[in-house]
């Protein structure tokens, strides 16, 4: 069944058009993978179907029901949720209040704190600091765990790797595995193409605000993925 | 007067001042808007204290009972249904609506009450003091208030501190966008954010009239002071607020002790000076965004 699907998808930055009828699809339970370089339009997806940036009613269909610009708020009751790029941990918070402001909304399900300690014992041993205390990594693991408190239907998660060492990446990718194997739709945006690749069932590149690619990784050799990445 | 009594009554009018600072900074914090109606809105509690104790004979601290829910509601009102129409379109706005809305409460103020005077009678604890030592004295209405001062600092650090509305008070004053990614609905918060300071503000304003006497047009200063003693004190810091109060309270009465003009300037002094050497304030957030 599909969970998500976005047709014809313009988005505005003011004036500057960053999307270009873009229609992307994620059935129930699938892990898409979004790729592609800076600029290609990868975060203006996720943020006009996390509610963030204004779009077309029809545009984004979730579930069956048309959400395309509804407020966050309203597509996060309905668990759509965002792991928003740069992490953008609150400082003013501590780990746990980042975490229990996840579940601002209370929707029910089987995340709870003590499942996101679980999966990161580090967050636990660290829940008082300020969360803008912790490493780059770990903070993207409060991310993603504050990501999970919201019980997501619909997981977004952007530029995942920005700025990690390689070493924590294939950390974050471990436990994303972990996490897509419980069985919610995921979608994720890198820049590095090589993890993604063995994570996702499916894959867009993106260029110029338009998608240039779309298949499943096994079908698709180097060279296609290049071509479309650089447009060469 | 010693010059201990001068400095003590300087600390406690500084509750007052504190009182006022407080709601300023609520909304400027969560809401990253200045409210100039501020000053404004505490008179207009201060007249419907005046109408309530004149209508059902309550004294004004009873009166306050049905000055706060008014101005809860009042708050609520003016956000859902002005200040969230203006959400997105840069700080200018906010600022001129709001201005607006000071001049339009003044002149309602004037057209209902005239330009008289006026002051709220508790019946005598406005001029009871507590003798302490042989010297020294200070009112009781002056400890009252920098008790209520106190006591509503801490009720709202444990509201912001540790409750969930708090939490999202934080998380939307640190970013907005990514508090609305959580599923936070900013214009919901910022009517609750306002309620609670037009709260405060009822307080402060019929405190101030237990105090002196006012008039339509008192508003305006009172905003001067609740901006002195929130940038003295440092944005965002509620027992900043408190400080800020006192250093202003301090700094008007040791001026009008040195000569009787030149109360309110030495308050304004104080104030550039703070601006000038610690623009930041005295107890700015150790912890900056970005």
């Amino acid at each position: 069944m599909t969970l998500l699907s976005i047709r014809g998808l313009s988005a505005f930055y003011g004036t500057f058009q960053a999307l270009f009828d873009v229609s992307l699809e994620a059935a129930e339970g699938e892990t898409v993978a979004v790729i592609g370089a800076n600029g290609a339009g990868k975060s203006t997806v996720l943020r006009a179907i996390a509610g963030v940036l204004p779009v077309q009613a029809d545009a984004v269909h979730f579930a069956g029901r048309a959400v395309g610009g509804s407020p966050a708020h309203e597509l996060v009751d309905l668990g759509i949720v965002m792991v928003p790029e740069g992490r953008k941990i609150f400082p003013s918070l501590s780990v746990e209040e980042n975490l229990r402001i996840g579940a601002y909304r209370g929707r029910t399900g089987h995340w709870t704190l003590e499942r996101i300690y679980e999966l990161f014992p580090v967050l636990a041993e660290r829940k008082r600091q300020p969360g803008t205390n912790l490493s780059g990594g770990e903070q993207q693991m409060l991310a993603i765990g504050r990501g999970l408190m919201a019980n997501p239907r619909l997981l977004l998660v952007d530029e995942i790797s920005l700025g990690l060492a390689p070493v924590v990446v294939k950390n974050l990718y471990r436990v994303l595995r972990t996490i897509t194997g419980e069985g919610i739709t995921t979608v994720v945006v890198d820049q590095d193409v090589s993890q993604i690749m063995e994570l996702a069932q499916r894959v867009y590149c993106f260029r110029k605000g338009s998608v240039s690619l779309e298949g499943r990784p096994a079908d698709l050799t180097r060279a296609r993925i290049a071509a479309a990445y650089f447009g060469v | 007067m010693g010059w201990v009594d001068t400095v003590l009554q300087g600390v406690l009018l500084g509750g007052l001042y504190a009182l006022f600072a407080t709601g300023l900074s609520l909304i400027f914090v969560v809401m990253r808007i200045v409210n100039v109606a501020h000053g404004d809105l505490s008179i207009l509690a201060a007249f419907l204290a005046v109408v309530i104790v004149e209508q059902l004979g309550l004294n004004p601290f009873l009166a306050l009972a049905l000055v706060v829910p008014l101005m809860v509601a009042l708050g609520f009102l003016l956000q859902t249904l002005v200040l969230n129409r203006l959400l997105g379109r840069g700080v200018l706005p906010p600022i001129l609506v709001t201005f607006g809305l000071s001049i339009v409460i003044q002149n309602a103020l004037l057209e209902i009450f005239s330009a008289d005077s006026r002051r709220l009678n508790p019946g005598g604890i406005e001029t009871a003091s507590v003798a302490l030592g042989s010297e020294l004295a200070v009112g009781w209405f002056s400890l009252i208030t920098l008790a209520v001062a106190v006591l509503i600092l801490v009720g709202l650090q444990l509201l912001i501190g540790r409750t969930g509305a708090g939490r999202a008070f934080r998380a939307t004053s640190d970013d907005q966008e990514t508090a609305e990614l959580m599923g936070i609905d900013n214009r919901r918060l910022y009517a609750l954010a306002m309620a609670l300071s037009l709260a405060v503000v009822a307080v402060a304003g019929v405190f101030l009239g237990i105090r002196t006497t006012f008039t339509f047009s008192s508003g305006p200063d009172r905003l001067l002071f609740a901006f002195e003693a929130v940038i003295i004190g440092g944005l965002g810091s509620l027992w900043g607020t408190l400080v800020g109060g006192a250093v202003l309270g301090v700094a008007q009465t040791v001026g009008a002790k040195l000569s009787p003009g030149w109360g309110i300037l030495s308050g304004h002094l104080v104030f550039l000076g703070v601006l000038l050497l610690r623009p930041q304030g005295l107890f700015s957030r150790a912890r900056r965004v970005g």
